[in-house]
C-alpha cells in the first residue's frame, strides 16, 4: 500500500515518550496556567466597576472593601485580602471589564 | 350540508390551517435558506407515511391582545410516520407561526407526541425552530418546557431521541435537545445558546456574533452539544434517515439486521498501522478494513477528534466502535474524549448494542487545564460506562495499553468478554522510556555514559515488558492474533455473544460522575 503523507503533524510529548500526531485547535487554544500574584486584584467575573473606595498610596487594612464590582445585578464587595497598600489602580468608575482583568494592584 | 359538502368543508380548513403563517413569513422563511415545517416533515419521512395530529388546536391565551390573534396549529406540527419503514413519531416547530414560540398549546401537542412515542415504544425525532418561550403566555410557557423536559427524561434510555436544531433554539429550550441521544445542526441555520449575544453584551461587556456564539460549527467542534453537523437541512435529513438504520426502536428490541457485506477494503490491515508506537494513522482507515461494506458512520467528527465513536455493522448486526485516534493529540483520554465516549457507551448499552473498542494510547493528557478542568471526574465516566454496560464488550489492543488508559478502555478487569491484541500490542503500566527511568534510576545515574545505560535499560524494558504477553501470560488477554484475523474474530465474538446475559445488582439507578 502506498503510504500517504499526513500534513500538519507535530512532536507531542506525553509523560517521556513524543509522539507524531496532530494538535486540536481547542488544545492549541487552551489557556496557559499562569502562577497567581497575590498582589494583583483580578476580577473573579466579568461585570461593571460601580465604586471605588481608595486611592493610590492609601493604607488598607485587611476586609476593608476596596470597590464595587457588579455583575449579575449583585453588588460585589471586593475586600483587601492582607493589610497593605495600594499599589495602583486599573479601572475607573462605569468600566465594563471581563473576567480575570487586573483591577488594583497593592502591596505589604 | 351534505356529505360532500361536509368533506369539502373539511378540505377547506385543512388547507388554511396548513399554511402556518401564511405566505408572506413562508416567503421569509424561505429567504433564510430555510424549508418550512411542513416540507421538512415530508422530506424526512417515507413518501405519504406522515399522518398528522392536532392540525386545528388553537391557543389558550387571552391577554395582552392575543385573544384576537389565531395562530394556525399553535406553531407546531406533529404527528407520526415511518423513515425506511420504521415507525417514527415527530414534531416540527413552525416559525412562521408567532415565530415558532412556546405557549401552553404548543407545549401541549409537543408533550402529546411524545407521551405516543413513549407508549408505543418507538423513536421520536423533534425539530426545532422556535424564537423561545411566548412571553405573552407567562407561566405558562415555562410550565410548557418543564414538561418537555420531564418526558424527555422519562424516555431517555426507551425510545431514541432525536433533535434536529433547524432554527434558533435558545434558552430554557436547549435542553430539551441536550436531554436528548442526538443531536443534528445545520451550518448557518442552527442557533444554540443559553443567554444570546445582546444579553451577554448588555451584562458582561463581551460582544460576540450569534455564529460565534452558538452555531452549527461552535456546537460540532467545541461544545460537543451537536452530534452529527451538515451543510444544508436535506444532508442533514439523509444523515437522520442514516441513524435510523442503525438504531433499534426501543430498548427491548434490537436494531435491524441487514444482509452481510464483506469490507471494499481489501489490502493488508497491518499495512495500516506503523510498528513504531510514536507514529500516527488515521484509526477510521482501521475501522472501515473491518467492518460491513467499509461502511462506518461516525459520531461526533468534528469534537473530540482524539478518540473516534460510531456505528458500523458486523456480519450485518449494529455494532458501535470507540477506537483511540493517535492522529490526534496522540489519542490520549482527556475531559472531552471521556465525555464523549463515556456517553456513547451507555447510550449502545441502553439499546442492546454490543460495543467493540479499538485501543491504541498513551494515556491522559497531562495539564493544569485538564486537572482543573476535573479529568478525574470525566475520566471516571469511562471507567464507570464500561464497568455497567452488559451488552457484549470485545477490545482489540492494537498497540499501546499504557497505565490507566489500559484499564480505562474495556479492559478485562472492567468485564470485557472478549479481549484480543495485536503481536504489536504493548500493555505496560506506561510507555519503555518513562518506566526504564524509574526502575533503573540508580544505575543510570551511576553508569559512566548515562544515556547510553538509558538507552540498554529502555531496550531491556521493551523487550521483557513491551508486548502482550505479559499480559497473556495472566489471562488478561484471552488471544494475541494477527491484524489479519481481526475481523473473522469480531464477528466471531459477536456471534457467540448474541444470548448474553449478564446483569448488574439490582438498584434504583447509579451515580455516575456526572
Amino acid at each position: 500500500m502506498a503510504k500517504q503523507k499526513i500534513e500538519g503533524l507535530v512532536d507531542f510529548a506525553i509523560l517521556s515518550m513524543k509522539y507524531k500526531t496532530k494538535l486540536t485547535k481547542k488544545f492549541e487554544n487552551r489557556i496557559v496556567y499562569e502562577d497567581p500574584n497575590p498582589n494583583n486584584i483580578l476580577s473573579y467575573i466579568p461585570g461593571t466597576v460601580n465604586e471605588v473606595f481608595v486611592k493610590v498610596g492609601q493604607e488598607v487594612k485587611e476586609g476593608e472593601s476596596l470597590m464595587i464590582l457588579e455583575a449579575m445585578k449583585m453588588r460585589n464587595q471586593i475586600a483587601m485580602p492582607f493589610d497593605g497598600k495600594v499599589k495602583a489602580i486599573h479601572v475607573k468608575e462605569g468600566d465594563r471589564i471581563p473576567k480575570n482583568h487586573l483591577m488594583i494592584e497593592i502591596e505589604e | 350540508m351534505s356529505l360532500k359538502k361536509h368533506i369539502l368543508d373539511l378540505r377547506k380548513r385543512k388547507e388554511q390551517v396548513q399554511k402556518g403563517g401564511g405566505d408572506k413569513a413562508i416567503e421569509k422563511q424561505v429567504a433564510r435558506g430555510k424549508q418550512t415545517a411542513r416540507n421538512r416533515i415530508l422530506a424526512l419521512l417515507d413518501r405519504d407515511s406522515f399522518t398528522e395530529y392536532d392540525l386545528f388546536v388553537e391557543h389558550e391565551a387571552r391577554d395582552f391582545g392575543m385573544d384576537k390573534k389565531q395562530l394556525h396549529g399553535d406553531g407546531v406540527i406533529i404527528g407520526t410516520g415511518t423513515i425506511y419503514g420504521a415507525p417514527i413519531c415527530i414534531y416540527a416547530q413552525d416559525f412562521t407561526v408567532e415565530g415558532g414560540s412556546l405557549g401552553l398549546m404548543h407545549a401541549r401537542k409537543i408533550t402529546k407526541i411524545m407521551d405516543h412515542a413513549l407508549k408505543m415504544r418507538v423513536p421520536c425525532v423533534g425539530i426545532n425552530d422556535s424564537g423561545g418561550a411566548r412571553i405573552q403566555e407567562g407561566v405558562n410557557a415555562l410550565a410548557g418546557y418543564g414538561e418537555i423536559f420531564y418526558r424527555n427524561t422519562l424516555s431517555s434510555g426507551v425510545i431514541p431521541q432525536i433533535s434536529v436544531i433547524l432554527g434558533p433554539c435558545a434558552g430554557g429550550a436547549v435542553y430539551s435537545p441536550a436531554l436528548t441521544d442526538f443531536v443534528f445542526v445545520v451550518d448557518n441555520i442552527s442557533k444554540m445558546f443559553i443567554t444570546g449575544p445582546s444579553v451577554i453584551e448588555s451584562v458582561l461587556g463581551e460582544k460576540i456574533s450569534m455564529e460565534d456564539l452558538g452555531g452549527a460549527r461552535v456546537h460540532a467542534e467545541t461544545t460537543g452539544n451537536a452530534h452529527f453537523f451538515s451543510n444544508s437541512e436535506d444532508e442533514c435529513f439523509e444523515q437522520i434517515k442514516k441513524l435510523i438504520t442503525f438504531i433499534p426502536w426501543s430498548n427491548t428490541k434490537r436494531a435491524k439486521t441487514f444482509p452481510p457485506k464483506p469490507p471494499k477494503f481489501t489490502g493488508n490491515i497491518e499495512d495500516l498501522i506503523p510498528a513504531d508506537p510514536r507514529q500516527p494513522y488515521d484509526v477510521r482507515d482501521v475501522i472501515k478494513a473491518i467492518v460491513d461494506d467499509s461502511d462506518f458512520f461516525e459520531i461526533q467528527e468534528l469534537w473530540a477528534a482524539n478518540i473516534v465513536i460510531g456505528f458500523g455493522r458486523l456480519n450485518g448486526e449494529t455494532v458501535g466502535f470507540v477506537a483511540n485516534q493517535p492522529l490526534v493529540l496522540a489519542g490520549v483520554l482527556d475531559c472531552d474524549s471521556s465525555d464523549k465516549a463515556a456517553r456513547f457507551i451507555r447510550y449502545c448499552d441502553a439499546f442492546n448494542i454490543p460495543i467493540v473498542t479499538l485501543e491504541d494510547m498513551p494515556g491522559y493528557l497531562p495539564g493544569v487545564d485538564q486537572e482543573h478542568a476535573g479529568v478525574i471526574r470525566h475520566g471516571a465516566k469511562v471507567l464507570y460506562a464500561y464497568s455497567e454496560a452488559t451488552v457484549p464488550k470485545v477490545t482489540v489492543i492494537l498497540r499501546k495499553a499504557y497505565g490507566g488508559g489500559y484499564i480505562a478502555m474495556n479492559s478485562r478487569h472492567l468485564g470485557a468478554d472478549f479481549m484480543f491484541a495485536w503481536p504489536t500490542a504493548e500493555i505496560a503500566v506506561m510507555g519503555p522510556e518513562g518506566a526504564a527511568n524509574i526502575i533503573f534510576r540508580k544505575e543510570i545515574e551511576e553508569a559512566e555514559d548515562k544515556d547510553v545505560m538509558r538507552a540498554k535499560k529502555v531496550e531491556e524494558y521493551k523487550e521483557k515488558f513491551a508486548n502482550p504477553f505479559v499480559a497473556a501470560a495472566k489471562g488478561y488477554i484471552d488471544s494475541v492474533i494477527e491484524p489479519s484475523e481481526t475481523r473473522d474474530l469480531l464477528l466471531h465474538a459477536i456471534e457467540v455473544s448474541a444470548h448474553k446475559d449478564d446483569h448488574r445488582p439490582a438498584k434504583k439507578h447509579g451515580i455516575p460522575p456526572f
